[in-house]
C-alpha cells in the first residue's frame, strides 16, 4: 500500500526555523486533518512536501513507499504522484487549461517521459477531461480558459480538484481549499474530494474550519503548534477544536504556547 | 523536422534548426564583392532594365553614401558594406513546379516544409533563394479574376505601368539610409496586385532563403490591394548558420484603397548572424483596414518598424508584434501610425521577451498630424525577461498636433514569477516545459491571430528557443 512517510522534518524559511521536527505518516486510504492557528506551520508543510524552492529542508526526510524523496524537485515528485491543491492557485495567462493538463497528465502517467516526447493522444485525453469535469458539475468550456485567469474564488478550488482528479495522486495535500468560499462551494469541492478519495489516495487536509471534515471525515486528526504535531486524535479532536479553539491544546503543550508567543512577539518587533 | 546537422562553420550556433546550407558551385551568377556604380550597372544590366530604373538606382546609390549610419538602435558599425555579395543567382529561370528547380535548392524547401504547406492552404508561393525567385505559383481561378503575384523584377517587365505608378512612392530611396541602399540593389521580392472586389481566402506566401556567407538579400516587394478587395500575405525567411554575416535589406511598399483589408504577416527565423534591416510602410486609405503581424526570432540585430499611414478618414490600422532577443541578439523592433486623416484609428500590441543575454527594445510611434481630428490610437507593450542578464527598453514616441484625439499607451515589464515556476511544476512540469510554457502563454494573445499552421509553427519556434533554457 502506498504510504508517505514525513519523519523529523525541519524546515526553513529565508533561514526563519518554521518546522521543528514533523513525524507524519499518510497512507493510501486514509483521511488526515491538519489543524492548527495562525503561524503554527500548517502551509509550510504543505510546501514542503510539494518541493517549493524557498521551503528550505534542514533535517529529517520524505519518504514515498520508502523512497526517500527529500532531494527531488516539485516536478520529479509530482510524477511519483504528490499532488498539492494550493490555497491561492496561481494564475497563468494565455496557458490554456486543456493544454496545461494535457502536458501535466502525460508526465504523472509517463514518469519517465523526457522534453519534447509526444503528449498523450487529443482524443483519448479530452474525453478524460469531458468525464472528469462533468463529474464535478463545471462547465467544459472552462477547458478552454487560461489558467485560473479570471476564475472566481470557488472556481480556482474547484479547478484544483479536477486537476486532482486527471492527475490520480497517491497523496493529495489540500491547503485551505475551503477558505473563501461559501457554503455552496465548499459542498462541490468536498464532494469532489470525496467522490476521488478512496482506496488508491490519501488525503492531508489543512483548515480552519470544520466544514470539509463534515463531507471528508478523517480518521486522523492532527493538531500543530510552533512547527510541530502536538497532538493526534479521530474526528472528534476536530470537532472539539472548533468548537473550543485552540485554548485547551495550549493548555496542555505550555512549552510550545510559549514558544508560539515568543516568536510572535519577535515578528511584531521586526515590523 | 530535418535530422541532418547543421553547418559545421559555426558550432556555437546551437539548436538553430535551419542552418544547414547548400553549395554556390553551380550558381549561375555571382556578383563580384563590395557596393559601388558598377555592381549596381551590372546589376541592372543582368536584369535587362529600362533606363529609369538604372538611374534610379545609381541616385539611390549616392543617397545611400551620403547618409551617415544611424546611430540608435542596434550597433550596425560593424557592418562591412565591402565584403557583402550584392547580387547572387542561383538559377537561371524561375519554374512553376516544383519538379523542374535545381534538386539542390528543391531541397532545401523541401526541408523547409514549403510545397507540403503550398498543397495544403496556400493560395500562391513564391521562393527567393538568394537574390532571385526560383519558384512562382498561383491558384488558377485567382490569376482569372486578375490577381497578380509575381516576382518584382517580372514586374516591371510584365507591368512596367502599374509598377512605375506605385513603386518607390510608398518609401521613397531617400527615406533612410537602408531604403537607399536597398532602392540601389534590389533584387527579387513579391509584386501583388489584387483587383478591386477580390477576396483572396487563403494566404499567398513568400520564402526568402538566403544560402552563402557574406550575402547580401535585398528583397524589394510591392502590394496594392484595390478597392474593396482582401488579402493576406505571409512571408517565412532562414539562412545557414555561417560565421561570417549576412545582411538582409528589404523594401516593402503596400497601397490599401478604399474599404481594402490587407495583412501583411512575417514570421521571420534568422539565424543569429544575420542583420535585419527592414523598411516596411503601408499606406491606408478610406475605410480600409491595414494590419501588419509580425514575429521577429533570430537575427543577430533586427531594426524593423512597420509603418501604417492612415491617409483618409476610416481608415484603420493594426500591428501586432512578437519579439524574442535571445543569446547575442538585439531586437529593435515597434511599430508606427501616422494618422494623417480625422476619423481614423490605430492599435498596436507587442510583446517581447529576452532571454540569455539577449536585447530587445520596443521603439514605436504615434503621430497626428494637423487636422486629423477625431482619432484614436493605442499602444500596449509588454516585455517578459528570463533571466538578469537579459535587457528590455521601451522607447514610445507621440507626436500630437490636434487636441481631439484619443491616445492610450501601456507598458509592462514582467519576469517569469517563482510562484508560476512552482505551480506548474508541482503538477509534473519539468522547470524548462514550464518556462516555455509561460513564455507561449505570454505570447498567446498575438499568436491566436495567426491561421493555425502558422501559429503551430511559432509555437514551435518558441519552444525552440526555450530549450536547454534551464541549467
Amino acid at each position: 500500500m502506498a504510504t508517505l512517510g514525513i519523519i523529523d522534518l525541519q524546515v526553513s524559511v529565508e533561514s526563519k526555523p518554521i518546522l521543528k521536527g514533523v513525524n507524519l505518516e499518510i497512507k493510501a486510504g486514509e483521511v488526515h486533518a491538519l489543524m492548527g492557528p495562525n503561524g503554527s506551520g500548517k502551509s509550510t508543510l504543505a510546501y514542503a512536501l510539494a518541493g517549493h524552492p524557498k521551503y528550505e529542508i534542514t533535517g529529517g526526510s520524505i519518504e514515498i513507499d520508502g523512497t526517500d524523496v527529500t532531494g527531488l524537485d516539485a516536478n520529479e515528485r509530482a510524477r511519483l504522484g504528490m499532488f498539492l491543491a494550493f490555497q491561492y492557485p496561481v494564475t497563468i495567462p494565455g496557458v490554456r487549461v486543456a493544454d496545461f493538463l494535457r502536458h501535466a497528465v502525460t508526465n504523472r502517467r509517463d514518469p519517465e517521459r523526457k522534453e519534447g516526447e509526444n503528449l498523450m493522444p487529443m482524443r483519448e485525453f479530452r474525453t478524460e477531461l469531458k468525464e472528469r469535469m462533468t463529474e464535478l458539475g463545471m462547465d467544459t468550456e472552462f477547458a478552454r480558459r487560461y489558467l485560473n485567469d479570471g476564475f472566481s474564488g470557488g472556481e480556482k478550488k474547484r479547478m484544483e480538484i479536477l486537476q486532482m482528479a486527471m492527475l490520480k495522486p497517491k497523496f493529495a495535500i489540500l491547503d485551505e481549499t475551503d477558505s473563501g468560499l461559501d457554503s455552496d462551494a465548499v459542498k462541490v469541492v468536498s464532494e469532489g474530494v470525496n467522490r476521488l478519495s478512496g482506496p488508491e489516495m490519501g488525503v492531508l487536509i489543512i483548515t480552519h474550519h470544520e466544514r470539509l471534515l463534515e463531507f471528508n471525515k478523517p480518521q486522523f486528526t492532527h493538531v500543530m503548534l510552533a512547527g510541530r504535531i502536538v497532538e493526534t486524535g479521530d474526528a472528534s479532536l476536530a470537532a472539539e477544536l472548533h468548537a473550543n479553539g485552540y485554548a485547551t491544546v495550549r493548555e496542555r503543550h505550555p512549552e510550545e504556547a510559549a514558544e508560539e508567543l515568543t516568536e510572535q512577539e519577535k515578528s511584531l518587533a521586526s515590523v | 523536422m530535418s535530422t541532418e546537422t547543421p553547418s559545421k562553420a559555426e558550432p556555437t550556433i546551437g539548436d538553430y534548426q535551419y542552418g544547414f546550407h547548400d553549395s554556390t558551385d553551380n550558381y549561375t551568377f555571382k556578383s563580384r564583392k563590395g557596393l559601388d556604380h558598377e555592381i549596381v550597372r551590372q546589376i541592372s544590366a543582368m536584369k535587362n532594365e529600362p533606363q529609369w530604373m538604372l538611374d534610379f538606382r545609381l541616385k539611390s546609390l549616392d543617397i545611400f553614401f551620403a547618409r551617415p549610419m544611424p546611430q540608435w538602435g542596434g550597433d550596425l558599425d560593424q557592418i562591412d558594406f565591402q565584403n557583402i555579395y550584392y547580387y547572387m543567382k542561383a538559377s537561371d529561370r524561375q519554374e512553376k513546379s516544383w519538379d523542374d528547380v535545381p534538386e539542390e535548392i528543391r531541397k532545401t524547401y523541401d526541408r523547409l516544409g514549403i510545397p507540403e504547406a503550398e498543397k495544403q492552404y496556400l493560395a500562391g508561393v513564391k521562393a527567393q533563394y538568394e537574390s532571385e525567385v526560383v519558384y512562382g505559383s498561383l491558384q488558377e481561378d485567382l490569376a482569372r479574376q486578375g490577381v497578380l503575384f509575381t516576382d518584382t523584377d517580372s514586374a516591371l517587365r510584365d507591368h512596367p505601368d502599374l509598377f512605375r505608378e506605385y513603386f518607390g512612392t510608398i518609401i521613397p530611396s531617400a527615406d533612410n539610409k537602408f531604403a537607399a541602399l536597398n532602392s540601389a540593389v534590389w533584387s527579387g521580392g513579391s509584386f501583388i496586385y489584387v483587383p478591386p472586389g477580390v477576396h483572396i481566402e487563403f494566404p499567398l506566401q513568400a520564402y526568402f532563403r538566403i544560402n552563402s556567407e557574406n550575402m547580401g538579400q535585398f528583397e524589394r516587394t510591392l502590394i496594392i490591394v484595390d478597392e474593396g478587395a482582401s488579402a493576406h500575405y505571409v512571408e517565412g525567411c532562414t539562412a545557414p548558420s555561417w560565421s561570417a554575416e549576412s545582411l538582409h535589406s528589404a523594401v516593402v511598399e503596400i497601397v490599401v484603397k478604399r474599404k481594402g483589408r490587407f495583412r501583411y504577416t512575417t514570421i521571420q527565423n534568422w539565424a543569429n548572424n544575420v542583420y535585419n534591416l527592414v523598411t516596411k510602410r503601408a499606406m491606408a486609405y478610406g475605410d480600409s483596414l491595414m494590419e501588419w503581424v509580425d514575429g521577429n526570432l533570430g537575427s543577430k540585430i533586427t531594426m524593423k518598424y512597420p509603418a501604417i499611414y492612415l491617409m483618409e478618414p476610416g481608415a484603420r490600422g493594426e500591428t501586432l508584434s512578437i519579439a524574442f532577443a535571445n543569446k547575442g541578439q538585439h531586437q529593435d523592433a515597434g511599430a508606427k501610425m501616422v494618422h494623417c486623416a480625422p476619423n481614423t484609428s490605430s492599435r498596436v500590441i507587442s510583446k517581447s521577451i529576452s532571454k540569455g543575454g539577449g536585447r530587445s527594445s520596443y521603439r514605436g510611434l504615434a503621430k497626428v498630424v494637423k487636422g486629423a481630428t477625431n482619432c484614436k490610437t493605442s499602444v500596449v507593450c509588454d516585455a517578459l525577461i528570463l533571466d538578469s542578464a537579459s535587457r528590455s527598453d521601451t522607447y514610445p514616441y507621440i507626436e500630437v498636433e490636434e487636441d481631439d484625439v484619443t491616445i492610450e499607451h501601456e507598458a509592462s515589464v514582467s519576469k517569469i514569477a517563482e510562484e508560476q515556476l512552482f505551480y506548474l511544476m508541482s503538477r509534473g512540469l519539468t522547470e524548462a516545459e514550464a518556462s516555455a510554457m509561460i513564455v507561449t502563454g505570454f505570447i498567446e494573445p498575438l499568436v491566436k491571430e495567426l491561421p493555425m499552421e502558422y501559429a503551430v509553427e511559432m509555437n514551435k519556434l518558441i519552444e525552440l528557443q526555450m530549450e536547454g533554457s534551464v541549467g
